[in-house]
């Protein structure tokens, strides 16, 4: 699969991308003096494009299952409503299976989709572990299986979501930045133990603290995506270190309850917080404007749908086996500070892609 | 001079002050003034949850349904408002959907004899579910502006002292005067402790027991206010936490037996400060979330093994509905 290939050294190294483009435009400047020319004399008869038929049969009645830790959040729903505005149009049906942020329902559902045999899974693990030897099995029963946002330790034929290495990096870099000249007292709000996202992300703050030896972690505990845990955590930790400079949170749902703590104590503006999530106009650019947050890392959740949809579409029209080849699409991230949440298309809304 | 019982509540007790006076001289910033009200705070809702929890318990009940009424009450009012209602519309709303719950779970359980176990558990997951399918859109449901003059529930210190807290207090003297100063009050007790007694000398059982899953749905709901006033939202998410097996944890470790008919409100508050002293000082001491969950487990398995070699049960103590 040359494509497949392509993708994923475009991945790999855009250097080589840059520089492979140089010859596109004479040749395409070249191609289009050549149809202006060959044209005229088919005109009349219209020409028919051979891809695009087998496409829509390709497309067409196939069944694409998307597996979330649970439906009733911001993400979930932005990529549901994303890949099905996009795939319901060529006949993809998209059915949802809700484990309600149980693992074992999520596992069964999965199980279960084993023996329905969708064309395409979309996953979002609650572990690295759990559906691992599931999905390794989807794909040799012929699934194509894309992960989104948290991988599981089997790397299937495509992931899409964000690095949360970079995330915890940038994050924590930022916080660094903030702390200059002040306590350079830390403290770290993560989320479940168990998750992909959250500990990942803590590899990306230890990457930076190993090069800030004089950053002092006060405080480094999880509070299980639970705003109400991150809250009573912060405020412990406050009240210990009043001269705190910065926090880094690990999802921005989860660190209302932090910037409430910061704002208690009184300290909105002198203490940096710093987290990470879907772009959301509530729950990120609102919270940014209002000076809850002060950096708040988008992996726009919009853009992540596109990019599921894209990949499916390529994944159904090129009939390749699951599983021969495997790529990522890491989504760029975009830091919502108060510079640009103003900002029209900083943030998504969810009424607007529900609509 | 009557020599002081080992009661759980005084076994507990001594926890408590073990564990405070270590925390006081092992950590520095512990025993501030400041430090004592984010300690109280921060289990404050709990403790409320437990109060509620109490009353039913008292009543040889359990309401396993209590963190439902404590989401979806104070969810649908957030919802509403965020919907575009007045903030009237949306507390009654919530209100008449907390006393139906109530009605409900008191009906299954004092007319239809479900036990309160199952009812519960059963009415409980009704709930949540109705709440997710009907009312929210999102699992965390956002504050919205129009609410603010209800903030004052969750956020603020008049006197210095949070408001949280002090909803703890008044909560707590209400279902003290309830369980200690009235008829009712009385009437409980005494259905917890031998319900086919009480019937017998003519105590109204099943209203009594309708009364208290009203009760219990009433203060949980007013709890999740708290919540939510104090975290700018309301994760109803919550309803899937282990934060029942929390408030089951502060009313047993506070002393009142899940046979019914004992302890009262000081149990509660007991329970509520061993689980928040320990909370509060493993967080300063920045212990990890499994070191945590591991401590807490071993005070627990202590406290209720001394309990049982110091009370062991036999024939006369063990009752029925014992857990």
């Amino acid at each position: 699969m040359p494509f497949a290939m392509h993708v994923a050294k475009i991945g790999r190294n855009t250097m080589l991308r840059k520089r492979s483009l140089g010859w596109v435009k004479p040749t395409v400047t070249a191609l289009c003096l050549l149809a202006a020319t060959a044209v005229p004399a088919l005109a009349q008869k219209g020409l028919d494009e051979p891809f695009q038929g087998p496409f829509k049969k390709d497309l067409a009645g196939k069944v694409v299952a998307f597996v979330p830790v649970a439906m009733n959040f911001d993400l979930a729903q932005g990529w549901y409503a994303g890949v099905k505005h996009e795939l319901e149009p060529w006949g993809v049906k998209i059915e949802v299976r809700d484990p309600n942020w149980s693992t074992n329902a999520g596992a069964q559902a999965v199980t279960t989709l084993l023996s329905e045999k969708p064309a395409v899974m979309i996953i979002h693990n609650p572990d690295v572990q759990t559906y691992a030897k599931l999905l390794q099995r989807a794909e040799n029963e012929g699934i194509y299986v894309v992960q989104i946002n948290m991988g599981s330790a089997y790397r299937t034929t495509a992931f899409v979501g964000a690095n949360w290495i970079e995330v915890g990096e940038r994050d924590t870099e930022a916080v660094v930045a903030a702390c200059k000249g002040k306590s350079n007292k830390i403290a770290i709000v993560q989320g479940a133990l168990s998750a992909a996202a959250s500990a990942y992300t803590l590899k990306g703050v230890e990457n930076v603290l190993a090069t800030h030896p004089e950053i002092k972690v006060v405080s480094s505990q999880a509070a299980d995506w639970d705003a109400a845990k991150a809250k009573a955590i912060t405020q412990t930790v406050l009240k210990q270190n009043p001269d705190l400079c910065g926090i880094v949170g690990f999802w921005d749902g989860m660190d209302i309850g932090t910037a409430a703590a910061v704002k208690e104590a009184g300290l909105t503006g002198k203490v940096f917080v710093a987290t990470s999530g879907g772009g959301a106009q509530r729950g990120a650019c609102d919270l940014v404007k209002s000076g809850a947050f002060d950096l708040d890392l988008s992996y726009d959740v919009p853009t992540q749908a596109h990019d599921l949809a894209g990949i499916i579409k390529w994944l159904l029209s090129s009939g390749m086996k699951p599983g021969s080849y495997k790529a990522s699409m890491y989504t760029t991230l975009i830091p919502i500070t108060k510079e640009n949440a103003d900002t029209e298309g900083t943030c998504w809304s969810l009424a607007a892609v529900t609509k | 001079m009557k020599r002081p019982r080992l009661t759980q509540q005084n076994i507990v007790i001594a926890i408590f002050v073990a564990l405070f006076a270590t925390f006081s001289t092992l950590l520095p910033g512990f025993r501030t003034a400041d430090n004592m009200l984010t300690l109280l705070q921060n289990v404050a809702v709990l403790g409320i949850l437990g109060l509620a929890m109490a009353v039913v318990v008292i009543g040889r009940g359990i309401d396993l349904s209590i963190v439902a009424s404590l989401a979806v009450p104070a969810g649908l009012v957030l919802q509403m408002v965020q919907d575009g209602h007045s903030v009237l519309a949306a507390l009654l709303s919530a209100l008449l959907l907390t006393v139906a719950f109530g009605l409900i779970n008191g009906w299954l359980i004092a007319y239809a004899e479900v036990p309160s176990l199952f009812a519960t558990l059963a009415s409980g997951l009704f709930l949540a579910g109705l709440g997710q399918v009907a009312f929210f859109q999102l699992d965390v449901v956002q504050w919205s502006t129009p609410l603010n003059p209800l903030l004052w529930l969750g956020q603020g210190s008049p006197l210095g002292i949070p408001t949280p807290v002090i909803m703890f207090g008044l909560v707590s003297v209400l279902v003290a005067f309830f369980l200690r100063l009235t008829r009712l009050g009385a009437f409980t007790y005494a259905v917890g402790d031998n319900p086919f007694g009480a019937r017998v000398t003519g105590v109204p059982t099943r209203p009594i027991i309708v009364l208290q899953y009203v009760l219990a749905a009433l203060v949980g709901a007013f709890a999740g206010m708290v919540l939510a006033a104090s975290v700018n939202s309301m994760p109803t998410r919550i309803f899937n936490s282990t934060l029942i097996y929390d408030v089951i944890l502060v009313v047993v470790l506070g002393g009142i037996g899940l046979s019914g008919g004992r302890g009262g409100v000081i149990n509660v508050v007991v329970g509520t400060l061993v689980i928040g002293t320990m909370l509060n000082g493993m967080t300063i001491l920045n212990v990890s979330y499994s070191e945590q969950n591991l401590i807490k487990g071993l005070v627990l398995l202590i406290a209720i093994l001394a309990d049982s070699f110091i009370n062991p049960r036999n024939e006369e103590t063990a009752q029925q509905g014992d857990i």
